[in-house]
């Protein structure tokens, strides 16, 4: 065992022994999510083991942990995008504001409607800006011409991409660069008028200026939105967040507000993973 | 964690055991000099004030380019913000010490004026102090921590009881104002020394803890 290991191992002891000495209070929060016992799996193999967590409105949670921790497969559950997968099933309760999300009586595209989601990869459809961002609400209904250009408009504007792209909305979306492509897919997201907004890893395949932007972007949107992201970038999850939640091996180990669990994090596990010393 | 980053850890702290090393040596050799002034041996004091110095430069150095190159986070981060805190107190430390060398060698020739038990009492207390902090820093003790904190109380009180009688001293015997201006100047860096064993125990507790201790007696 190396100086440092022994010394990181004698804080955690010390600080587990203070800390279990004086409790501290957990602050107050509105619930926009709660989920209750989820045990999530992929045929016979489980994905996730008991998880319980709940996710505050209006604010930013980030999950964080090594691959296959199972972070991307709970952030998929949270819209029933997992549905799609062969053999996928699960035990547990999923609420959105205290509605079971997979009731019987629950139409998934609406779900989908309230519960946007935004992929790593941007994935523009191979159709015109406009068209890209008009496709959610006229699949919803929406056919009058004005009313879908106001929608574009304020979508573009809330991803921040209006000023860019407002004189060629006619144009190809797969023309514009790949952090201008993402930003568009939040207009999408953003377009059916979600609740909440969930983002797996939308900043890992972008340049540092185009992260940059979508980083502020997702500051400004939880004005309005829950955000909940996906990230392997742990400095992206500590500026960004207001809660973050680390997975390990299919469990809820820690989740707490940013600050304390980058600083002051309870579990040794969380320690060694945000510290790099294992995962 | 990384090999380098481990290796950057080890070299800032065995950088920062070297300066509290060189710093208690400082103050004990400054506090002796209270009883025995020797302007030469003063002179001495400031050279390795010097080096301690150097030390604080090169660990602020040394902890900036760990917060650039790796940014830390939990443990890494709090024990570089303390180690940069901790040699912030001690360069003070270094310097007090100084001063409190030049004070004592200030009665040099002066009229006969009694270093009186009590200010040996709170100099050897404000030394212990520091000693007990610097080993609450290396036994990672935030219980021993928090006793020193509560200790400065005793260092004040004494302080606030040398302060009054070298005051009625100065009232009662004029011609020993100038030696007993020294020995108040004195008793103030001693107490200062107390104070900055203070601060390195609570960032002791914050090293450990992840609390911030620090005026908490203003929050209340």
């Amino acid at each position: 065992m190396t100086i440092m290991q022994s010394f990181t191992e004698l804080v955690h002891q010390r600080q587990q022994r203070e800390s279990a000495k004086r409790n501290r209070p957990v602050e107050s929060e509105v619930t926009k999510l709660d989920v209750r016992n989820l045990n999530f799996f992929y045929g016979e193999k489980q994905a996730l083991f008991d998880v319980s967590m709940t996710v505050a409105e209006r604010a930013v949670t980030a999950f964080i942990g090594p691959s296959g921790c199972g972070k991307s497969t709970f952030l998929r559950a949270l819209n029933r995008m997992n549905d799609i997968i062969e053999g996928a099933h699960h035990n547990g309760t999923v609420l959105l504001e205290g509605q079971e999300i997979y009731a019987p009586d629950v139409d998934v595209v609406s779900l989908r409607k309230r519960v946007g989601m935004v992929f790593q990869k941007s994935t523009p459809f191979p159709k015109s800006i406009f068209d890209n961002v008009a496709y959610g609400p006229k699949i919803a209904g929406q056919r009058n011409h004005k009313g879908l250009s106001e929608i574009v408009e304020q979508s573009l504007k809330r991803a921040a991409l209006w000023d860019e792209v407002k004189d060629r909305l006619q144009d190809s979306a797969l023309a514009l660069s790949g952090g201008q492509q993402q930003r568009l897919c939040i207009a999408r997201a953003l377009a059916t008028n979600p609740d909440v907004l969930l983002m797996d890893e939308p900043a890992s395949a972008l340049d540092p200026a185009s992260t940059s932007r979508v980083e502020d972007l997702i500051f400004e949107l939880k004005q309005n939105y829950t955000i909940v992201i996906v990230t392997h970038n742990m400095q992206q999850a500590a500026r960004i967040s207001d809660w973050t939640a680390f997975f390990y091996q299919g469990y809820l180990i820690e989740k707490d507000h940013t600050q304390k669990l980058f600083t002051t994090p309870k579990k040794k596990q969380t320690e060694d993973y945000i510290t790099g010393r294992f995962g | 964690m990384s090999t380098h980053l481990t290796r950057d850890l080890g070299v800032l702290h065995r950088n920062l055991l070297s300066m509290c090393a060189t710093v208690e040596e400082l103050v004990h050799k400054a506090v002796d000099e209270l009883a025995d002034p020797n302007i030469d041996r003063a002179k001495e004091l400031a050279k390795q004030d010097d080096e301690v110095d150097r030390f604080d430069v090169s660990i602020e150095e040394e902890c900036l380019k760990i917060l650039a190159l790796h940014q830390p986070v939990a443990i890494d981060l709090r024990r570089i913000t303390t180690v940069m805190k901790i040699s912030g107190e001690l360069e003070r430390v270094a310097d007090i010490s100084v001063h409190i060398a030049e004070r004592a060698c200030a009665l040099v020739n002066q009229p006969g004026i009694e270093v009186s038990e009590k200010l040996q009492e709170m100099a050897s207390r404000a030394v212990e102090m520091l000693h007990k902090a610097i080993d609450a820093y290396v036994g990672l003790d935030s219980q021993l921590a928090r006793n020193i904190v509560e200790s400065d109380n005793a260092v004040d009180e004494l302080n606030r009881e040398i302060i009054s009688e070298l005051m009625d001293t100065m009232q009662q015997h004029p011609e020993l104002i100038e030696p007993a201006i020294s020995l108040f100047s004195a008793t103030r860096h001693i107490e200062r020394v107390a104070d900055h064993a203070t601060n390195i125990a609570e960032d002791v507790v914050y090293l450990v803890e992840g609390e911030i201790i620090r005026h908490r007696a203003h929050f209340r």
